[in-house]
């Protein structure tokens, strides 16, 4: 069960869409900073900021050659936090569906009574 | 493609969820679907494997309503009061479920948005304060993004590949 903290942080790195591209892109697989910097015009500098606000939140992690860091996605946190979204929308798209069925059947009713 | 799902769920503020689904049908039966028990027992009937036997809805100002499902010995409810109604447009009402620790009382208003297609449902809850958000989130219930739910979902489906 994720705590409320770990929640945030995770809520909070996301909410940066240059963060999220680094994620999608490192879905993909590892990469040094230098490679990630390259498709958003961006100095290493300021691709360095994102890396640490995803890093402190557990989204990532920096790997131990002292020369390259690859970058790597860390899958759990993400998971944790698109877990009850996920949940609750297919707990609400089961029942829509029940909620289509039933309208289905009161329009052919409706259509029956000669209303529609 | 045919107006319908799937849901559109997004968390606007730190306190709110919001939830919008399109049905093809007539705004007046969606309405009805809503707010007559015999047909909300029909559809909301709680995750697979639960019943609805209890199932109350006065469709009024200052009107009650309360949903229970049962499975085996296990219960699961929800109650709200009603503070205005217009028909067949919205629903605003306060709610809460039995269980703790499930967010306590939320502000709900559910706008039936007509459309040449049928209708569009939108549901927005609003919780009382961020420290109610974080209690839904040590639940497994979390909100408080700032993206819409899509660019969440294509971030999962891409780390799946």
């Amino acid at each position: 069960m994720p705590t409320p903290a770990s929640l945030d942080a995770t809520f909070q790195a996301l909410s940066d869409p240059t963060r999220r591209a680094i994620l999608a892109r490192l879905a993909q697989g590892e990469a040094s900073v230098m490679e990630l910097a390259e498709p958003f015009a961006m100095s290493q500098p300021a691709i360095s900021k994102h890396l640490k606000v995803l890093e402190n939140a557990g989204l990532i992690s920096r790997g131990r050659d002292a020369q390259r860091r690859p970058c790597k996605l860390e899958a759990q946190p993400l998971a944790e936090a698109t877990g009850w979204l996920i949940e609750y929308r297919k707990y609400w798209e089961a029942q829509f569906e029940r909620l289509d069925d039933l309208l289905d059947e009161l329009k052919r009713l409706e259509a029956m009574a000669g209303k529609a | 493609m045919a107006f319908g799902g799937p849901l559109r769920i997004s968390t606007p503020s730190d306190t709110e969820i919001l939830t919008e689904r399109d049905f093809a049908a007539p705004r007046d039966l969606v309405f009805a679907c809503y707010t007559q028990p015999p047909l909300i027992k029909r559809w909301l009937t709680g995750p697979p494997g639960w019943t609805m036997p209890v199932c109350v809805f006065e469709a009024r100002a200052g009107g009650r309503y309360r949903y229970e499902w049962h499975k085996g010995d296990e219960r699961l409810a929800m109650s709200g009061v009603i503070h205005t109604i217009t028909m067949p447009e919205h629903i605003r009402s306060e709610e809460g479920f039995d269980q703790p620790d499930t967010g306590g009382m939320s502000q709900s208003l559910v706008d039936f948005e007509e459309k040449p297609e049928g209708t569009t449902v939108i549901n927005r809850l609003t919780y009382a304060s961020k420290a109610l958000r974080d209690q839904i989130a040590a639940t497994g219930m979390a909100d408080g993004m700032e993206m819409s739910f899509k660019n969440l979902d294509a971030l999962l489906v891409e780390r799946k590949r």
